[in-house]
């Protein structure tokens, strides 16, 4: 009777707690395959905007990298030609450049930015192999054009 | 009628496989390394090494939700002779520069190194005198995972694409491919505009 008691009722009990967790839903995201929904502010991947005419938000002001605690953040600033226009004022950034491995993803440039011009999206598949993949250039990181 | 038996074509695309492959051939012939490749790649041990934050991250990507146990590698060993993964997690100070060394030391070949997090990639906001900015500074590093910290799939990501290069055959073949750390500082090109 003590074989009942302790060994029986015991495996019984236990495997109803399997039985019960069975009619659970499944919590695991089977990753590559299925992508969870990422939160809506969600700070990941920075890109450069444009304005829906096609020029560039940034106006190479470095605001960004002077908010940016990490320090991750280059700009240099050149001035827009009429025959050369790439954002709506004066100047523009002819090098914006990111190393994505130093930046923490606070989102400081987001605020920073007086333009709105840089923001951070939610593609967060960054990892690689080499750091020095990691500086993100302006051409990386510029949206591409709006379709005319 | 037969079960119709689909065809496994390893990575290696020269691999010669016997059988017409849209038809779905029998017989696969792979080199012995092609096999071993993919065994070690789906079999990762990794070890436990959470040294900040980033470690919650780790933690939580062997939990339920992101169950890094369908990549084979549920089992983090606590003792480096049991692992072949080394996930360093979190800022490496410098007092802790040697431990970690000694620690990859004793890990046995073929091993791997995930630098997960700004921190430990790169020294992230800590640049000061207490952290090693970069862990690629102490141990080679396969995969950088950037992030602050990294969210579990993107830790996830990092594994995916360390199984890649192990499956192409990145793993020591020859006791002259060992990595050794780069002695010679590296020349990142200055870039033209």
């Amino acid at each position: 009777m003590e074989v009942v008691r302790d060994v029986v009722k015991p495996i019984i009990a236990g495997f109803g707690i399997t039985r019960r967790r069975l009619a659970h839903k499944k919590v695991t995201i089977m990753y590559p395959e299925e992508k969870r929904q990422q939160y809506p502010r969600t700070r990941w991947r920075h890109v450069l905007t444009r304005y829906e005419s096609g020029l560039e938000r940034c106006i190479g002001c470095s605001l960004c990298a002077g908010a940016c605690p990490a320090r991750c953040i280059y700009v240099q600033a050149s001035e827009n030609t009429d025959a050369e226009r790439y954002s709506p004022g004066e100047r523009y950034a002819v090098r914006y450049e990111i190393n994505m491995i130093r930046c923490i993803f606070c989102g400081y440039c987001q605020e920073a930015c007086p333009t709105g011009a840089i923001v951070l999206r939610n593609d967060f598949e960054l990892a690689n192999y080499r750091r020095e993949d990691f500086i993100f250039t302006k051409e990386m990181l510029l949206e591409p054009m709006p379709l005319q | 009628m037969p079960k119709r038996l689909e065809t496994v074509v390893l990575h290696d695309s020269s691999t010669p496989v016997f059988g017409d492959i849209e038809k779905g051939g029998s017989v696969i012939v792979t080199t012995f390394d092609t096999v071993l490749n993919q065994i070690r790649a789906n079999s990762l041990f990794p070890l436990t090494f959470g040294l900040a934050c980033c470690a919650i991250e780790m933690m939580s990507t062997a939990g339920s939700r992101f169950d890094i146990s369908r990549f084979g590698m549920e089992a983090f060993r606590a003792s480096p002779r049991q692992a072949d993964l080394m996930i360093i997690a979190g800022r490496l100070s410098k007092k802790m520069a040697p431990v970690l060394r000694q620690i990859y030391d004793q890990m046995p070949e073929p091993k791997f190194v995930i630098s997960m997090g700004a921190c430990a990639s790169s020294g992230g906001v800590y640049n000061n005198y207490a952290i090693v900015q970069g862990a690629d500074q102490v141990v080679p590093v396969d995969v950088y995972v950037p992030g602050c910290p990294p969210s579990p799939d993107a830790l996830l990501y990092g594994i995916l694409k360390l199984q890649d290069k192990i499956k192409k055959g990145h793993s020591p073949k020859h006791f002259k491919d060992l990595r050794v750390i780069e002695t010679t500082p590296r020349v990142i090109e200055k870039v033209e505009f």
